[in-house]
């Protein structure tokens, strides 16, 4: 089997600041073997497909291949009214639903100038960081399924998700799809009960977070498959637009939560995490941190929750219509920066909506992680970048 | 940071000759955007990007839009080291048919890279320059670009243009180029070709 060196080879002499990932250089005589890693595979986390070029175990080259799920999400959004997106929206991340209302809430307020009042602000931080939480969970979960042990983690992650999820369900309605979030504020105020009843779930967290840690932090197994693993350096980290936790854990200090303080997380006290290595193991590592820093957002939050309204009183529902211009909301997803860029010509129907998705962006350095490392690596690199493939796709 | 005004003439003076105009954004509590001519673009990216007090070395967001007269790319801009921003820069084709070609940033900025692509599957813009520009969501052989305002989609939406027919066409030749010979009745198969 012949094998043309990538096209892309050719123009990287002319890349300015970085460079593309070439074609390895093989070392056994044998054949290379190509292989299509999904779109059916255990483990891509979804319809996802990676074209492997092979030298025995080791791979030479790398290609993702998108688009299993698209659906063309812009171009429906395009086509009705602003508020008839925000169901939508739940459907691009589906692990974390309530971040996408918000990213696309604040993206629509910023456009149509629209205040939101204090309640509502820290109700979306309290969902927001349940979110990220239960994500974070889930995320290590199916990481440490991909090395192999098998389900106890990850049961214990959708144990602690299942009772996030119940809260979910008891304010909005239901447990992925929320629908919660509104130009303004929040659909629905959550009762004096639900917020006891959060705040003993959040007590609870920390001694999961303990537990989980112990079970896997030291863990002989895990530290011998991550650590030193798909290492991603930081300066590629900032020129590829990488986000979230797996920029953090190359070492840069750039949180949107910090550096835009929407919301009110300036009157939040969290630490941002860093790592040191940028390897699989930092990836874990940062997570399972900022896991821990959001219990500490949530008990500040439903500590200094106040009382009022939950919707703007000057929120407009019906004709809605903000006025022409073009808005760029973005906020800290729990993947990374989850932005929604909308350009209004004063209708019922954005002209232009745009949703910026980590997921994908992220994905730009899979090939640079895995080059030269076994297939079985492949499997825990694409694992800590953490997508969905319902936002790549979209 | 510096204003959009400072930014453009901070840009004029380090590309002699761009052309910077500030594009107003419609409603005035939003931030302005800068619009440079194409022929300019990669000079004015590579200035902001690596420019001490500006350091935008975080492209967030390519968007690609569709306006009646041209495509235009639209890129958010950050800085990671400096924590400020955005700044929006954009440029557009000369018109929508036959002129559609850009400046790729993506030797820039690598976060361009799936992003450009996208925006060239769906919107068309070719992007020169860019190191790797196939589509990105929709499957090869695909023919249109779906988020053009004026695409039409098929009535059939389940149709997709598998290759059954032509790929079952030569599985027939090549199996009847290996086996012809000793298979009796089929004549006129090209054996051994």
């Amino acid at each position: 089997m012949s094998l043309t060196q990538s096209d892309s080879a050719a123009v990287a002499g002319q890349l300015e600041g970085w460079s593309r990932p070439t074609m390895m250089e093989p070392e056994s005589e044998g054949e290379l073997m190509e292989v299509a890693m999904g779109p059916h595979h255990p483990s891509t986390h979804g319809v996802f497909r990676m074209d492997v070029t092979l030298d025995g175990e080791r791979v030479m080259r790398l290609r993702p291949v998108f688009g299993y799920l698209h659906r063309n999400h812009e171009k429906i959004a395009e086509g009705q009214s602003y508020l008839a997106s925000m169901p939508y929206t739940d459907r691009l991340d589906y692990i974390c639903p309530l971040t996408n209302n918000w990213a696309y809430a604040l993206a629509v307020e910023k456009l149509a100038g629209q205040e939101v009042p204090e309640r509502a602000e820290y109700l979306r931080v309290i969902l927001g960081e349940l979110t990220r939480f239960q994500n974070h969970a889930s995320s290590i979960g199916f990481l440490t399924q991909e090395m192999g042990a098998m389900g106890t983690p990850l049961m214990y992650a959708f144990r602690e998700r299942e009772k996030i999820l119940d809260l979910f369900e008891e304010l909005t309605g239901a447990r992925m799809m929320v629908n919660y979030m509104r130009f303004g504020g929040c659909r629905v105020d959550a009762s004096t009960e639900w917020l006891e009843r959060t705040r003993k779930v959040v007590a609870g967290l920390n001694k999961f977070t303990d537990e989980f840690d112990r079970l896997l932090s030291t863990n002989e197994i895990l530290m011998a498959r991550t650590q030193g693993v798909g290492v991603l350096k930081a300066e590629l980290a900032v020129n590829a637009g990488v986000t979230g936790p797996m920029l953090r854990a190359s070492g840069v200090n750039y949180d949107i939560r910090k550096v835009d303080s929407y919301s009110i997380y300036n009157r939040c006290k969290f630490r941002v995490p860093l790592g040191d290595h940028g390897d699989v193991y930092d990836r874990y590592m940062i997570r399972m941190l900022e896991m821990r820093e959001s219990i500490g957002i949530l008990e500040q939050a439903l500590r200094d929750i106040p009382g009022g309204p939950v919707m703007s009183p000057t929120a407009k529902i019906r004709g809605f219509r903000p006025k022409p211009g073009e808005a760029y909301g973005r906020i800290e997803a729990p993947k990374g920066e989850l932005g929604f860029y909308l350009i209004s010509n004063g209708g019922p129907n954005p002209y232009r909506y745009r949703v910026r998705p980590p997921s994908l962006i992220n994905l730009t350095v899979l090939e640079d992680m895995c080059l030269g490392v076994n297939v079985a690596d492949v499997v825990l690199i694409f694992g800590s970048v953490d997508i969905v493939l319902g936002e790549v796709d979209r | 940071m510096k204003t959009v005004e400072e930014i453009k003439s901070a840009i004029e003076e380090a590309v002699p000759g761009a052309a910077v105009e500030i594009a107003p954004n419609p409603n005035p509590a939003l931030p302005h955007s800068l619009r440079i001519a194409a022929d300019n673009m990669l000079a004015a990216a590579k200035f902001l990007r690596d420019d001490a007090e500006l350091k935008l070395d975080y492209l967030s967001n390519v968007t690609g839009v569709d306006w009646p007269e041209s495509l235009e790319a639209v890129y958010h801009l950050y800085s990671v080291e400096k924590k400020h921003g955005p700044v929006i820069i954009r440029m557009h084709t000369e018109n929508r048919t036959d002129h559609v070609e850009l400046p790729s940033l993506t030797p820039i900025w690598r976060s361009a890279e799936f992003q450009e692509r996208e925006i060239f599957d769906l919107y068309g813009i070719v992007f020169t320059g860019h190191p790797d520009l196939r589509r990105l969501l929709m499957w090869e052989g695909f023919k249109d670009h779906p988020m053009r305002r004026d695409y039409v989609a098929p009535d059939d939406f389940e149709y997709e243009p598998t290759a059954h027919d032509e790929v079952l066409k030569r599985a027939q030749a090549h199996e009847a180029a290996l086996h012809g010979q000793s298979i009796p009745g089929q004549t006129g198969t090209e054996a051994g070709a």
